[in-house]
């Protein structure tokens, strides 16, 4: 490696780094200064799991994560199959935009106008429509990382099974998809974490009596810095390099989990 | 599956399941992504009142043509009078503009470095700088933009470390200003640059560097001609993966911002959530949409031309 090269990565990664090490090492300190050290404790993780509202709100979270990240699996899986194995049909360029918007789309815009929906057909705000928004903007990423793998798939051995007269829902069902499952495994987990990680979008679309993990932890931290979200955001820093791990696992490339 | 298949249905098969793949995804995202759009727009063009839905007119589906026409003649454009005509919503929108491209440009200089770092690093090491990577942009947004409160404000961490070397005397004013506001973007958005531009980095054929390097040239004007020109696909994929998000950013000015921080995102949500006023939270929607038109379309060709040159 090269002086340049080292330089560069050692920064970058420093930078990247060193916010969430600052607030992780706080999340063990004694004084509920966040900012002055008082020594080692583990009192913040006994507060946090006295803390109802947000244990309550971590568990809307992971339901409304496990289901919206089911659907936006279902909806990709077949969003990059439409656009990688029957490719060419009339329309493919808005079908395209269709998919890869919600993406991009500013979180305000999505929110908003998702409301706006649920009010206008007279659907009661709450866990189900944070589900639906979350499997919209979630469906897009889903078929990027699906969609990355069926470009490198071979073709040929697809081929090779409908020769031998399997029809094409059992080419799917044999070839195509125990094939395809790693990265359908690890877009359902990049489903998952954007759900759980959504504050705007949920928001705007959920009611009373369905707060997310983010809505409590943004009214908190809206109040200032405080020892107790420093441990939250500990416990969920560790829980999503675990998924990462998992998804880096199953993809074996990790680039293509971006 | 019988081989003896006449033919015609064997051709009609494959396109029949080809629009069955298609329409769960397209119906989905019709409905849940077009149609709101479509009713944002309409209400854009409504006056706010006090009932709920806390606007009007409302549209009466059952009124018939009638129903239609009264409803269009009582339409108004007050809302986009009032964007056009307040200085508040021009400053907001300037200043989402000038925010998201400075800190797309800064994104851009830090990013092209790293990016070209992590594809010259060695070959084992490279799965784990981009798992390195991955992780911030995996991890909560918001846990990202809190963890620099601590480290921005007066009492932070910053400007302890700063008073302690003796740089400064009295603590930088940092938190809630458009300096902080600037760190947080480049900081939360760095991922999204560095992944795409990594990825076609990554795949430049080393002997094109090596041929430049044999007929003579200098590491800088290797990178120069070479490396940056083929790897600007990537360049301008993460910068418009940045800018869009960042002009309607919310978390990161709210937080990080001081109150003359404006951006669009953030007075968008203080007219729905503060003011409770719908059709103009409404109508900045579809400004915001307005000027992200173009960067959209930009980055759906710019996916494309990167996607054909993975093949």
């Amino acid at each position: 490696m090269t002086a340049f090269t080292r330089t560069a990565l050692v920064l970058g990664l420093a930078f990247l780094y060193a916010p969430i090490l600052v607030l992780v090492v706080f999340s063990f300190n004694a004084s509920s200064l966040v900012t002055v050290w008082g020594g080692f404790s583990t009192r913040w993780y006994g507060v946090l799991l006295d803390d109802a509202p947000l244990i309550a709100a971590a568990w809307v979270s992971l339901r409304v994560a496990l289901m919206a990240a089911l659907v936006a699996t279902i909806l990709g899986t077949l969003a990059a199959l439409a656009l990688e194995r029957h490719g060419r049909f009339r329309g493919r360029g808005p079908f395209t935009a269709l998919v890869y918007a919600p993406m991009v789309m500013p979180e305000v815009i999505t929110g908003l106008s998702l409301l706006l929906l649920f009010v206008g057909i007279g659907l009661d705000r709450g866990l189900a429509t944070i589900v639906i928004a979350h499997a919209t903007f979630g469906t897009g990423f889903v078929a990027v990382v699906v969609g990355a793998r069926l470009k490198g798939l071979d073709r040929s051995l697809e081929e090779a099974a409908a020769d031998l007269g399997a029809g094409p829902a059992r080419v799917f069902r044999t070839v195509t998809l125990p094939l395809l499952a790693p990265a359908v495994a690890a877009g359902f987990l990049l489903a998952f974490t954007l759900s759980l990680d959504d504050l705007v979008i949920a928001s705007f679309v959920s009611g009373p009596g369905a707060t997310t993990l983010p809505m409590r932890l943004y009214s908190q931290v809206r109040l200032g810095v405080n020892p107790e979200i420093n441990a939250a955001s500990t416990l969920l820093i560790a829980l999503v390099s675990l998924v990462v791990l998992a998804a880096s696992r199953l993809l074996g490339r990790p680039d293509a989990a971006a | 599956m019988t081989e003896a298949r006449p033919k015609p249905a064997a051709a009609r098969g494959p396109r029949l399941l080809a629009a069955l793949v298609r329409l769960p995804p397209l119906l989905w995202l019709g409905a849940f992504f077009l149609v709101p759009f479509a009713i944002t727009l309409k209400i854009s063009l409504s006056e706010p009142a006090t009932a709920m839905p806390p606007y009007l007119p409302v549209l009466d589906w059952q009124g018939g043509l009638e129903g239609w026409t009264s409803f269009l003649e009582a339409l108004h454009f007050g809302n986009y009078e009032m964007l056009a005509s307040d200085a508040l919503y021009r400053d907001a929108a300037l200043s989402s503009l000038l925010l998201a491209l400075s800190a797309t440009g800064l994104l851009a200089c830090i990013g092209t470095p790293l990016a070209y770092a992590m594809a010259r690093a060695p070959a084992r090491l490279q799965p784990l700088l981009v798992a390195l990577l991955v992780v911030p942009f995996w991890t909560s947004f918001l846990i990202r933009v809190y963890a620099w409160i601590a480290i921005l404000k007066p009492e932070g961490l910053l400007n302890a470390a700063l008073l302690r070397i003796g740089l400064i005397r009295e603590p930088l004013e940092l938190l809630n200003t458009q300096a902080a506001v600037m760190i947080g973007l480049v900081y939360a958005y760095l991922p999204f640059m560095v992944l795409p531009l990594y990825a076609v980095t990554s795949r430049i054929d080393p002997s094109l560097r090596e041929a430049a390097s044999d007929l003579g040239a200098s590491p800088t004007r290797i990178f120069w001609t070479v490396t940056l020109p083929l790897s600007l696909p990537g360049l301008v994929a993460g910068m418009l993966l940045c800018f869009i998000p960042m002009v309607g950013e919310f978390i990161i000015p709210d937080l990080l911002g001081g109150s003359d921080t404006l951006m669009l995102g953030r007075v968008l949500w203080s007219e729905f959530f503060s003011n409770r006023d719908w059709p103009l939270a409404s109508a900045v929607a579809i400004l915001l949409l307005v000027i992200l038109v173009g960067p959209v379309v930009l980055f759906r060709e710019a996916e494309t031309r990167r996607g054909e040159a993975a093949r």
